[in-house]
């Protein structure tokens, strides 16, 4: 009580302004929260279920594993599953306070070529999955993440390569940073998905998720690039020259003294570029893939689920923002535990 | 007679339009300690930067063990593998811990093991009186305390040379005696040495030669009894009257 008199009440002005957004809020929320959870569907297979006037839940729980794993074979899909898991077991390592940041990384790296070999099914003898199956968060998730996997290197190299003392080392980086910064990531993908099979060989052709991929992290590196440039300039030179004194060559240097403390400084502006990248890769729907978003749109045009959409797209932002939260506080607790030297 | 360690012959240095070194000569023998003092902007600093490789001259050569530094990035690596450097603001790896500073260059860039290196920096951390600050990170600790651990991590690599660059000039005042002890005590232990300073107590106690530069020439080299009490050149009388007077 008296932390309300304090803070919303302490003078005819607060009190007013209190007032106000408490009854926008009220105006807004009520309606809302009746819509989606007091007079909502819940159980029930059919569109007829529906009848209360409030949200149809039950069209995204009947479509829930097909929002998940798009057009992967049922049968296969325990597969998706343990990579998921993996996943998960990559992120929580980063987060238990007995296991090193060094011993989560290398679990990550390994976990992601299992993972790719798994979902494929190449090499283990599972019966093999086509990537144009894949679909939904799962497609999301591997766009981002393996994106993200091959782009961290890129992204090195090229901050690297920007500060580099050869003219032509320096100059070509600087070029191919600006030139991909400079395209919007449809233009990207579009080039990906039709102008390259032109440049091709006859017979020669990638895999269309291949494509994408190469052109999402080449997108995505020359956007990490930049973040981890910044955090290349806020390393002092005294760094450098103490590493240099020690007979540290220029690749130590960087892999023991630079590079660790640079990552460090812009892991804000890293996870930024993560989430707007899990977010940007619903774009690949303009070449023909469903990924989360794309595969709860086309199941709108569903005539068994018609005029849905509502109820879909709550359900798409409510799934991104949960996913993009948790990268948030992710990247909260990482800055905290590395922040330890800062003394 | 022997060959100099550390030999400096005709040695310039510009920055832009601004000479630092202008024709330096100067030759260091093993076990020799030489003090390198001089007014702010006289060159001291880069004249011992120039001797592990951080700075490059302009004109004139310099060897470290015979090895031309002018032989290419092998060539200065191989250099600086045997003279460890401290400078004026510790640059210790705030990412490292104490003990993680000092095994760094013995691991990677002379190949010990892990137990060899840890070996090692313990043995140096006593040297430097503070065995116990190991699993410390650098900003932990205080200015006196980081700076004996950048000599401990200079002393790891077990150079032959030890090249300091201020070493007290970031220190609180009453840091400063911690410091001094220590790079005293290598210097009773034989080390050669070359120190920039402005600590005209360490210089009398410590150096073999004074080396005195105005406008990056070496206006007075001599021993510290001469240096103080007789110095030949106007310019040095003068330096010694500002900083000697309180």
């Amino acid at each position: 009580m008296s932390w309300a008199r304090q803070n919303l009440f302490s003078g005819w002005g607060n009190t007013l302004t209190t007032v106000l957004i408490g009854f926008v809020l009220v105006w807004a929320l009520v309606p809302f929260l009746d819509w989606a959870v007091f007079s909502a569907d819940w159980v029930g297979s059919k569109r007829v279920d529906c009848n209360t006037g409030g949200a149809c839940w039950v069209y995204v729980i009947q479509r829930f594993d097909q929002f998940m794993y798009g057009f992967y074979p049922e049968a296969e899909r325990w597969r998706v599953d343990v990579g998921a898991v993996l996943l998960m077991i990559a992120l929580m390592l980063f987060f238990l306070p007995r296991v090193t940041g060094r011993l989560a990384l290398v679990f990550l790296l390994l976990a992601l070529p299992v993972g790719w070999i798994l979902l494929t099914g190449q090499g283990l003898g599972l019966p093999a999955v086509e990537t144009r199956l894949w679909g939904g968060m799962m497609l999301t998730v591997v766009l981002t993440v393996a994106g993200l996997a091959l782009a961290f290197p890129v992204a090195i190299l090229l901050a690297l390569g920007r500060r580099s003392s050869l003219p032509v080392v320096r100059i070509s980086c600087t070029a191919f940073i600006e030139l991909w910064r400079g395209v919007p990531l449809i233009t990207v993908l579009f080039m990906a998905s039709v102008m390259l099979p032109l440049f091709l060989p006859d017979g020669a052709s990638v895999d269309k998720l291949l494509r994408a991929l190469i052109g999402v992290s080449l997108f995505a590196g020359a956007y990490l690039a930049e973040v981890i440039r910044g955090g290349l300039q806020a390393i002092p030179r005294g760094q450098y020259e103490a590493a240099a004194a020690l007979g540290l060559g220029y690749w130590k240097t960087m892999i023991y003294v630079i590079l660790p403390q640079a990552l460090r400084h812009v892991i804000p502006g890293l996870i930024n570029t993560v989430i707007a990248l899990f977010k940007d890769t619903t774009l690949v729907l303009i070449i023909g893939m469903f990924d989360f978003l794309g595969i709860i749109q086309a199941s709108l045009n569903d005539q068994e689920w018609l005029g849905l959409a509502a109820e879909g797209y709550v359900f798409a932002a409510l799934v991104y923002w949960s996913i993009c939260f948790g990268l948030s506080r992710l990247s909260i607790n990482v800055e905290q535990r590395s922040g330890v030297y800062r003394g | 007679m022997a060959e100099p360690v550390i030999k400096v012959e005709q040695v310039h240095k510009w920055f832009g339009s601004h000479q630092a070194l202008a024709g330096i000569d100067l030759s260091v023998m093993a076990g020799e300690r030489i003090v390198v003092c001089g007014p702010s902007g006289s060159g001291k600093s880069t004249l011992v930067r120039c001797m592990n490789g951080l700075e490059t001259m302009n004109a004139g050569k310099i060897t470290v063990n015979q090895i031309d530094l002018a032989g290419g990035s092998a060539a200065v690596e191989q250099v600086r593998k045997s003279v460890g450097m401290v400078f004026q603001q510790f640059n210790l790896f705030p990412h490292l811990t104490v003990e993680e500073n000092l095994c760094l260059a013995p691991t990677r860039s002379l190949g010990l093991s892990q137990a060899n290196a840890q070996e090692r920096a313990r043995k140096y951390l006593e040297r430097v009186h503070i065995p116990e600050q190991a699993g410390k990170f650098p900003l932990q600790l205080s200015g006196g305390q980081q700076q004996r651990v950048a000599i401990a991590r200079a002393l790891c690599m077990e150079p032959q040379i030890m090249l300091f660059d201020e070493p007290t000039s970031a220190l609180d005042p009453e840091m400063i005696k911690e410091v001094l002890d220590v790079i005293a005590e290598l210097a009773a232990d034989g080390m050669t040495m070359v120190c920039v300073t402005h600590e005209m107590g360490l210089a009398r106690a410590m150096a073999d030669r004074i080396v005195f530069l105005d406008e990056g020439q070496i206006v007075e080299e001599a021993p510290p009894s001469e240096f103080f009490k007789a110095p030949k050149s106007d310019r040095t009388k003068q330096f010694l009257s500002r900083i000697l007077q309180h």
